[in-house]
């Protein structure tokens, strides 16, 4: 345990002054802003809605475009970025001589990985919510105030968090493997293509491919329920959040094994 | 013995790149690791590390498997791979500190091996900005962190000028007097020679030599070049004189070396009897030639 803590301190801070680090704050941080300028700036549109569509109409900027391309993207970079660090600089011999056990490098580098990801979904969270409120001040006749949905907020990103699991852990596994950056990322980005229109065009078993499951995660979270349209409620747990878990812890052992009998170069 | 290994084979593919090796490396020595490019040093030093799996054999190092005692072993090596693994992105202080903290080594420490390397000046320089010189000298600082008690060094004066090329060399030679190991490979018999207490050859992953330095050198003999106008009566001259002839070619002859003095003593020989010295120098062996010396005395 002790070997994983130095490790997963250590991946912080020779990442701290990356992309990879840094792109887990701006990322979230552009996005909520641009949605905020963008509610901002068309104001009269939305002014004197229902407090719930004005905050549906603001998240959804966020979530829609996660949903779609932007999470398996980002995931993709992520566990690219946490592994390029090594061969880049040609390290993962010195990682592997030192006096830490392979288990606690790999399982290091993979929760930092996930870290950098549950960061990202915490600040959008934070973010939306932030922002949300602040247009309720600065512009009271949005009627952000009015309605309260930081519950189903936070609900959606840890969903969404949940549903890039797989893809994180087959990235995580191929930028591992393979230190050029086109093979990763160019087969992560026509997996995420191709799992984009599996999931737009509803096939029945998007749910079990991997790229497709932020964007099924985002079609399903919405309680199916009977009664007034004035509130909603989250489903966070739904097929595709599971399949997602199934497919991230397997890949992520079968990661270790590979680890465990592989030479290092 | 601090490492010893039993028939240790690897192989790449079809490709064996190591044939049962059995090193023997005794404890407080500066053991020269010493094979042409290509010859299995680097992959032996990967397998002492655990980094590549032997195909075949048994590594001790310690007198301690290194299978079953991974950990414990590694704890006590400091070790330098090739060229310097280093994080361009960070300052050499930086790729000090990120160490220091996997090994759990003080800020105390990180400092006086930037001193140790003379990069105090440029710790706060990205390491991406070093030269080959400074980043070969941070690896060296990266390895000596931990105070290990075996050193393991693969080509380290790769790329150093003579200043730093002696300061490696002098640096060895401190760290063995505190009773610490090294075991450096090279692909320079003269830098091995001027180092190394101990020695192993080896070339095509199969050792053909092993022993001590003074071993060596009863192979290794130098040789004195001799160039004159007529190679064959300065011959004939010398071993009428008792000097032993090594080869005689129609341009050159060789004679074993002993002493500066008989090199003077062949030269006066040679003038005063009418032939014309163009050269008169020590010469070294080549590497090739000390491969075709111990397959011949093996």
């Amino acid at each position: 345990m002790k070997g994983f803590l130095l490790s997963f301190g250590s991946e912080f801070y020779k990442t701290r002054k990356t992309l990879g680090f840094w792109g887990s704050i701006i990322l979230p941080l552009a996005i909520t802003l641009l949605a905020f300028v963008a509610i901002y700036s068309k104001s009269d549109h939305f002014a004197n809605k229902p407090g719930m569509m004005v905050w549906i109409q603001f998240s959804m900027i966020s979530l829609g475009s996660m949903g779609t391309l932007l999470l398996p993207i980002y995931t993709i970079f992520v566990a690219y970025s946490v592994n390029n660090v090594e061969h880049k600089a040609d390290t993962w011999k010195t990682l592997f001589s030192l006096p830490i056990s392979r288990w606690a490098v790999y399982g290091a580098k993979y929760a930092y990985a996930f870290f950098l990801l549950t960061m990202c979904m915490a600040l959008f969270t934070l973010l939306n919510i932030g922002f949300g409120n602040l247009l309720g001040v600065i512009k009271p006749e949005l009627k952000f105030s009015e309605y309260h949905m930081e519950l189903q907020l936070a609900q959606v990103f840890f969903k969404l968090l949940l549903s890039a699991m797989g893809i994180l852990s087959i990235q995580f596994l191929l930028s591992l493997l393979w230190s050029d950056f086109l093979k990763p990322m160019g087969l992560g980005f026509v997996a995420t293509v191709t799992g984009v229109i599996l999931a737009t065009n509803d096939w029945k078993y998007a749910y079990l491919f991997p790229y497709a499951q932020p964007m099924a995660a985002i079609k399903s979270m919405i309680k199916h329920q009977r009664g007034p349209a004035d509130h909603f409620e989250i489903n966070v747990f739904t097929q595709d959040v599971y399949v997602s878990l199934i497919i991230a812890v397997i890949v992520f052992f079968a990661g270790y094994v590979i680890v465990q009998k592989r030479s290092v170069k | 013995m601090v490492i010893r290994t039993q028939g240790l084979s690897f192989s790449f593919g079809n490709q064996q790149v190591v044939k049962s090796l059995s090193l023997e490396v005794p404890a407080g020595s500066i053991y020269g690791f010493l094979g042409p490019n290509g010859a299995g040093k680097t992959t032996t030093i990967k397998m002492l590390l655990n980094l590549l799996q032997a195909s075949e054999g048994s590594i001790q190092i310690f007198e301690k498997d290194l299978q079953t005692n991974r950990i414990e072993i590694l704890k006590q090596i400091g070790s330098l791979i090739e060229q310097p693994a280093i994080y361009q992105h960070l300052t050499g202080k930086e790729n000090l500190m990120n160490r220091a903290m996997l090994l759990q080594v003080s800020e105390e420490r990180v400092n006086d091996m930037l001193n140790l390397v003379q990069l105090t000046s440029a710790a706060g320089k990205r390491a991406g900005q070093y030269s080959l010189g400074m980043k070969q000298r941070l690896g060296i600082a990266l390895a000596l962190l931990d105070d290990p008690k075996l050193l393991i060094l693969d080509e380290p004066t790769n790329g150093l000028d003579p200043n730093g090329i002696i300061e490696i060399r002098e640096l060895m030679m401190r760290i063995v007097k505190e009773g610490k190991t090294v075991f450096v490979s090279s692909h320079l018999l003269s830098e091995v020679e001027k180092m190394a207490t101990h020695v192993g050859i080896i070339n095509h992953g199969k050792m053909m030599f092993q022993g001590t330095i003074t071993d060596l050198q009863n192979i290794s003999q130098p040789h004195i070049y001799i160039e004159t106008d007529n190679s064959v009566d300065a011959a004939n001259l010398l071993k009428r004189n008792q000097i032993d002839i090594a080869e005689v070619e129609a341009n050159h002859l060789l004679v074993p070396f002993l002493s500066t003095q008989q090199m003077g003593t062949i030269n006066t020989l040679l003038v005063q009897n009418g032939i014309t010295v163009y050269t008169i120098n020590k010469q070294y062996k080549d590497l090739e030639k000390l491969f075709l010396d111990i397959t011949k005395s093996n």
